[in-house]
């Protein structure tokens, strides 16, 4: 079971409930938690467990050999992303601009650009108890997320059963890294504030979560501030708001020393537990 | 003619809220520009008329002519980002995985693939209730290219500036530091990075900050929040001193930042206070700017 916490806007709480929760349903059974946001990874923050394994994690691009080149140019014209020119008598690559797409190099006629291994970020797995926890950081520098995304989603899917409790802490927006993060979860919590950016971005994330035929409910952060626009919109669209978590000061503050809110903050253990119920029952629906 | 980028690594910190205030104090001397295009809220704050609109296409995107096609596979066996799935005996494109980088139409002995641009977003040129102009954007749900989408509106922004012999762009970036991000600093004159103190947010400076460092630009600081923990706070600011990163403001944390946005106000229209502190910052932004070329 997969369980993807997205959002449109950052800052909304995507990572504090990914660890809480996480860390609540981990106290009674096993439970997968993994860092998405690749570019930001913020989960491991907030857990502490023991580190088990760690990998390089590399993407593949074209590496000119020029010993057997004739120069055709064909790897420039096949190339849709300019990541390979040929200037006078030099190919050359930019790794960054490269989607490694294998075109230039499978249909070079002399194989003289073979695909070479380039590091782009790494991997780390932890554990505590029943938690496990996953997470990816992107080489800074390094333009795309979403082949890191793919892999450590691999990662989870070769080392875990199925029925085991997944949590994906995604990244924020609406763009390729979010499809990628979400796109094999059998369920979305969308996790929103009740202020105009808030709502504006909670339009376009289940406009989003939509078009991918998701199931997916919203949860509200800071409940008591801003307005009622959120509200009024998840139920004049019927969306299910599964839980909601107050504004609170002393919640802000937990959050900022890079502790967990559960433990000690009754109002968030009783939303975690919540969303935990809500979850049992649709794996209940599911069998 | 300058470039003022706003960035915050983590998202939620006030940068919206903040590049908005820099928006109203700037005024006509001001071209805006809301580089986050995947989550675009600026508009929510300036009263933008939409006044001119413009699709925006990118990339390409493979379709398979079932007619046409024989079969054989081969498309599936070369794609690397298995986005041609078999449905119903027939080999079809998967629009999301896609990456429009056009081996499948190459390599395809029947031609039955054929490649198109999609619509990845609209961009906008906008009157706004400062007087001045902003250039934004809206990307279509699950588009690809934002960071094609970023360049346009930085683009349009700055030529528009050029035009009207402005002081500044004011760009409104994305979180993280992945391809909008790049988009968004490229061209910079000076970088204003707002966080706030928690781990979280001091984890996320210090990344997005070592991608700044990759592209020389000099940058300043606004701490959000500054009161939310002391200790964090400290941690940032010895930070800032390391890499020589001008301390702009410490702002505390206050409600009135949700205040002000609920009642579609900058915080600078809003509180007093707050307002004050903002526009001493943004008076130091401006002479920081002074001292740095104008970008190529």
């Amino acid at each position: 079971m997969k369980i993807a916490i997205a959002s449109g806007k950052g800052g909304t709480g995507k990572t504090t409930l990914s660890t809480n929760l996480a860390s609540f349903i981990a106290e009674s059974r096993e439970c997968v938690l993994s860092d998405l946001d690749v570019e930001e990874p913020n989960s491991g923050l907030f857990i502490k467990a023991e580190l088990i394994h760690k990998e390089d994690k590399f993407k593949m691009i074209p590496e000119w050999e020029k010993s057997n080149c004739e120069l055709c140019g064909n790897c420039q014209a096949v190339c849709n992303f300019n990541a390979v020119l040929k200037m006078g008598k030099m190919i050359m690559v930019f790794p960054e601009l490269c989607h490694g797409c294998y075109a230039c190099s499978e249909l070079c006629p002399t194989n003289s650009l073979p695909m070479k291994q380039k590091k782009m970020g790494e991997l780390k797995s932890y554990k505590s108890g029943n938690l496990n926890f996953i997470e990816s950081k992107l080489i800074i520098g390094e333009e795309q997320a979403v082949p890191l995304i793919k892999q450590t989603i691999d990662y989870v899917d070769d080392n875990f059963s199925e029925d085991v409790i997944k949590i994906f802490d995604s990244p924020p927006g609406t763009s390729c890294p979010v499809i990628e993060a979400t796109k094999d979860a059998d369920f979305v919590i969308l996790v929103t504030e009740p202020t105009p950016f808030g709502l504006h971005d909670l339009k376009l994330a289940v406009e989003t979560v939509k078009q991918m035929n998701k199931s997916f409910g919203v949860v509200v952060n800071r409940h008591g501030i801003g307005n009622d626009g959120v509200e009024l919109f998840c139920k004049e669209d019927n969306l299910d708001i599964i839980a909601r978590i107050p504004n609170d000061r002393l919640i802000a503050e937990t959050y900022s020393r890079g502790e967990l809110l559960y433990p000690t903050i009754p109002s968030v253990r009783e939303a975690v537990e919540a969303i935990s119920n809500y979850i049992d029952n649709i794996r209940g629906q599911a069998k | 003619m300058k470039e003022i980028v706003v960035i915050s690594g983590k998202g939620g910190t006030g940068k919206t809220s903040i590049t908005a205030s820099f928006a109203y104090l700037g005024g006509k001397e001001l071209i805006v520009a809301d580089c986050d295009v995947d989550a675009a809220d600026m508009h929510l704050l300036m009263a933008p008329d939409f006044g001119k609109s413009e699709d925006f296409y990118s990339g390409e995107l493979a379709s398979i002519d079932q007619d046409v096609c024989i079969k054989c596979g081969k498309c599936q066996d070369v794609c690397r980002f298995d986005a041609i799935p078999i449905i119903e005996t027939q080999y079809v494109v998967d629009l999301l995985g896609c990456e429009g980088c056009g081996y499948c139409a190459r390599i395809c002995p029947v031609d039955a693939i054929t490649n198109s641009q999609p619509n990845v977003g609209k961009c906008y040129t906008s009157g706004i209730r400062t007087g001045s102009t902003m250039v934004h954007a809206r990307l279509s749900i699950g588009a690809d290219n934002s960071g094609k989408l970023v360049a346009k509106v930085k683009n349009e922004a700055k030529n528009l500036a050029e035009k009207e012999n402005k002081t500044a762009v004011l760009v409104d970036g994305s979180p993280g530091v992945g391809c909008p991000v790049v988009s968004s600093l490229s061209g910079a004159s000076f970088v204003v990075l707002v966080t706030e103190p928690t781990v979280s947010g001091l984890h996320d400076l210090r990344r997005v900050y070592e991608l700044v460092k990759k592209f020389g630009i000099k940058a300043g600081c606004i701490i959000n929040k500054a009161d939310l923990n002391k200790e964090v706070s400290d941690d940032i600011k010895i930070f800032l001193k390391e890499e020589d990163i001008v301390l702009l403001s410490e702002i505390s944390y206050n409600v009135k930042f949700t205040e002000a946005m609920t009642n579609g106000k900058t915080i600078v229209e809003y509180d007093k206070e707050i307002g004050n502190i903002i526009s001493e910052s943004w008076k130091k932004i401006i002479r920081a700017t002074r001292s740095v070329g104008d970008p190529k």
